[in-house]
């Protein structure tokens, strides 16, 4: 029988081909734009880490301005970073099992290939526990120690893109890299990574692309190396010097922990907040306890890496959408009564109602598949505009396999809701009515 | 005019009446709350700069090794880019205004402790940078070479300033203040205001400060910074690749990169506000096409259905004016429904994004000219079904009963 409503279907909606065409295309355009925002919006709120985003916290200590809160607006929130006394202090606690205080630096790169120029780039200042905490393999050796983040040891770690342009993407641990005039011996080469948000850092842009180079975090002392990121000061200090400023209440630190357990997260909230109240002695941290140890998922929440113009995007999609529905209910009604004689001497054959309602949203049905294939048309199309407009969006504008299932599912679905009302008006049309006309 | 009978057979068969008026509602609510955003995101975008944007080429200096000194460097690529033709003036930079990258300070308007302090963005700059920015001095004056300080840290007090009419007056709300006010950085030290300018933009364009910028004749002692080139107009395009050159051929102990107009930059920051603005339009123009192919279908259905009392009606003497009348009068009565409901979801959804999203509160002007258009759009959408519809001949009322 499905196959013969089927077969119905596709002769009735055959022969009215201006009619179906137009269902087809409100009901594409419909999901199409609908879809073209939920699938910013979804990479946007993408999941970077799934298997470890509830051990991976990212930690804020409230050492802001007594007279205002850091965020104007958002009293609730401490900085965002740490001051480097703190971020050094924090490195001292062995109950995470791994921990990466951090910032972003400008580098210079002096390859000594002779046709590669002197080039500006930015890189990670950060721990050796970096790769193991964000799970970044290497291609070939592995992460810097303890010992050389602690002594600023002149060690790096590039991208296997970087190894390809810099050494022609042999193995090059142990060999040296020119860096700010100083010689670095390359330690590993990563693999490319690129999480989409750059979760672990989205002051500048959650959308960027990663740094592809790393130096240990004690370099910067040696070095005399600002934060190529944020940095925000709020106490009125006399700072003369790079020492002074290392202990000034400047925030430019970004401080990662991995913390697998509840039991984890309770003793390290309870680390934290004892090493501010002593702190508290000392006459720093003026402002109310609030030191916060956020997971991943969170975190970008908090963040606000989904920019309100997205969601205000899918709002005005869905209520487009919805116009598309009422649009379409209107059309079936009139196509749907237009075959009223018809109906009429089926029911009057012997069909009952419940056969010539179910008839009818196989129809619908099938407009809607349509409409959905459509409409990934439509959507593609949506998405290649998107990318347009803004350039950096490049992978926050691709469709993949599950969005494709949901705009399909989601267009039958939708159209068979809006085939509900024409389908029941049609099936009560009186035996008898069209036979007389005869 | 026979409102109560019109009015009386659509309620014969509501469906189709209820189905027009509630999407004219949406389609009110939605076009006039895009249009309305994209009114305000096209007002950011072309609000003026104070600076002569489209003339300015920019460029970054970065210094590597131990050998390199930035304000040693400094005068020497001053005076290399000034001696370029075609170029009118140069000045270094810490920063580029409008870039999205800068330097953020707090001054106060008196030395008491207490006094409030306003937010604003500052440049380090050089003698020439009122020209090189191409900013209008409303008061007071430029700086000279002499007041360009080379300090050894960043600790050493500002003595002599440039900055904004908006900054001067945040820092001063009773107003009236001028060039040579005095005003005090966050360790209560006096700085000079040596003159005003009309107005510049600072580094952040989604900022409300963006217009509290102050200029202070210094270069920094670290490894990079900007060149702000202003060229003649007309001349940018052929200066700017002489500008890396030029740099280049002074120093190799550097990196010159970033080389952009400063059109481009500015571009770039407002690629969300614009981006913004085109999906709206888009979206508008879709519903507006959506709806109306919606009232011309349902218009059509309407008709459709009264093939035959047409004809009766014109058999015992409706003119075909009276007919097209009908319909008209109709659809009206239905868009006004429409548009009715519609202002109330109107004012919902920008009530849900104004509590939802801190955006601005509806301008109410736009509903009224938002139902106008909506009108306009349902008798538009019903001519054709109407004129249609006029043309049943009177006879068909004889030819099926």
């Amino acid at each position: 029988m499905f196959r013969y409503y089927l077969k119905l279907a596709s002769r009735s909606l055959l022969a009215t081909p201006a009619a179906t065409s137009l269902m087809v295309a409100t009901i594409a355009l419909g999901i199409g734009i609908f879809m073209a925002a939920v699938t910013v919006y979804y990479l946007m709120a993408n999941n970077p880490i799934p298997h470890k985003s509830d051990m991976l916290h990212a930690v804020q200590l409230d050492s802001w301005d007594p007279a205002q809160s850091y965020r104007e607006g958002r009293p609730e929130q401490a900085p965002w970073e740490l001051t480097y006394t703190d971020a050094m202090a924090l490195r001292e606690s062995d109950i995470p099992r791994r921990h990466a205080a951090m910032h972003k630096v400008s580098l210079v790169v002096q390859p000594t290939r002779e046709d590669l120029k002197p080039f500006q780039t930015e890189a990670r200042l950060t721990d050796g526990d970096f790769f193991a905490l964000f799970d970044i393999p290497f291609v070939y050796g592995a992460a810097w120690g303890r010992d050389a983040d602690d002594a600023g040891q002149l060690l790096v770690v590039i991208s296997e893109s970087r190894n390809d342009e810099l050494f022609g993407g042999e193995d090059s641990t142990g060999k040296t890299l020119r860096i700010n005039d100083r010689e670095f011996t390359v330690v590993g080469v990563s693999e490319d990574w690129n999480p989409v948000p750059k979760y672990y850092d989205v002051n500048n842009g959650a959308f960027d692309e990663p740094e592809q180079i790393f130096i240990p975090s004690g370099v910067g002392r040696e070095l005399e190396l600002f934060s190529s990121g944020n940095t925000n000061c709020w106490k009125d200090e006399d700072i003369n010097s790079f020492e002074e400023f290392l202990g000034a209440e400047c925030v430019w630190w970004q401080y990662w922990v991995e913390l697998p357990s509840a039991v984890d997260r309770d003793a390290y909230q309870a680390f934290i907040d004892a090493y501010v109240k002593e702190q508290k002695e000392l006459g720093r941290f003026a402002r109310p306890l609030n030191n916060r140890i956020t997971a991943v998922e969170e975190w970008l929440e908090v963040r606000q890496v989904v920019r309100d113009d997205n969601k205000v995007l899918i709002g005005i999609a869905f209520l487009f959408l919805v116009v598309c529905l009422f649009n379409i209910v209107g059309l079936m009604l009139t196509k749907f009564l237009g075959k009223a004689p018809q109906i009429g001497i089926r029911r009057a054959l012997g069909a009952s109602r419940g056969a010539v309602f179910r008839q009818q949203l196989i129809e619908v049905g099938a407009l809607g598949a349509a409409g959905g294939l459509a409409g990934l048309g439509f959507a593609w199309l949506s998405l290649k505009g998107i990318q347009q407009l803004f350039p950096g969006f490049e992978h926050l504008a691709r469709l993949d396999l599950t969005l494709v299932g949901i705009a399909i599912a989601s267009a039958v679905v939708t159209t068979i809701i809006a085939g509900l009302y024409p389908a029941w008006r049609v099936c009560r049309v009186p035996p008898g009515a069209y036979l007389r006309l005869q | 005019m026979e409102f109560g009978p019109i009015w009386r057979a659509s309620l014969r068969n509501k469906t189709g009446p209820v189905l027009m008026a509630l999407q004219i509602a949406l389609t009110l609510a939605v076009i006039v709350n895009a249009v309305f955003i994209i009114k305000q995101r096209i007002d950011n975008i072309t609000r003026p700069t104070g600076m002569d944007v489209e003339n300015i080429v920019t460029v970054q200096s970065f210094g590597f090794g131990d050998d390199f000194d930035l304000q040693e460097s400094v005068p020497e690529d001053l005076a290399a880019l000034e001696s370029i033709p075609g170029v009118l003036a140069v000045t270094s930079s810490q920063h580029v205004p409008l870039s999205g990258s800068g330097w953020g300070t707090e001054l106060a308007g008196s030395s008491e402790d207490g006094a409030p302090r306003v937010n604003g963005a500052q440049y380090f700059v050089n003698a020439d940078a009122v020209n090189a920015f191409g900013v209008a001095l409303e008061s007071g004056r430029a700086f000279t070479p002499e007041d360009v300080e080379y300090p050894e840290n960043f600790g050493v007090p500002l003595s002599r300033v440039i900055m904004t009419r908006a900054y001067l007056d945040a820092l001063f709300p009773e107003g009236g203040a001028q060039a040579g006010a005095t005003v005090y950085d966050n360790l209560g030290n006096p700085v000079t205001v040596i003159g005003v300018l009309d107005r510049m933009h600072g580094a952040w364009v989604g900022w409300d400060k963006l217009d509290n910028v102050m200029l202070v004749p210094r270069v920094m002692p670290v490894e990079f910074n900007y060149y702000i080139v202003r060229a003649e107009p007309g001349e940018r395009d052929r200066v700017m690749p002489q500008v890396e050159e030029t740099l280049l051929a002074i120093n190799d102990r550097r990196v010159v990169k970033s080389l952009r107009t400063h059109s481009d930059i500015r571009d770039s920051s407002y690629e969300g506000d614009r981006g913004m603005a085109v999906v709206l339009a888009v979206v508008v123009g879709l519903m507006a096409m959506v709806t109306g192919v919606g009232i011309v279908g349902l218009a059509s259905f309407a008709v459709r259905q009264r093939v035959k009392q047409i004809g009766t009606r014109r058999a015992v003497g409706a003119r075909r004016r009276d007919i097209v009348r009908y319909f008209m009068v109709e659809n009206w009565m239905i868009t006004t429904i429409g548009v009715a409901v519609g202002s109330v979801l109107t004012i919902a959804v920008n009530y849900w994004m104004v509590v939802s999203f801190e955006l601005e509160r509806l301008d109410p002007l736009y509903v009224p000219v938002g139902i106008l258009a909506l009108w306009l759009l349902g008798l538009l959408g019903v001519a054709g079904p109407a004129r249609r519809a006029s043309a049943i001949s009177p006879a068909i009322a004889t030819r099926t009963v």
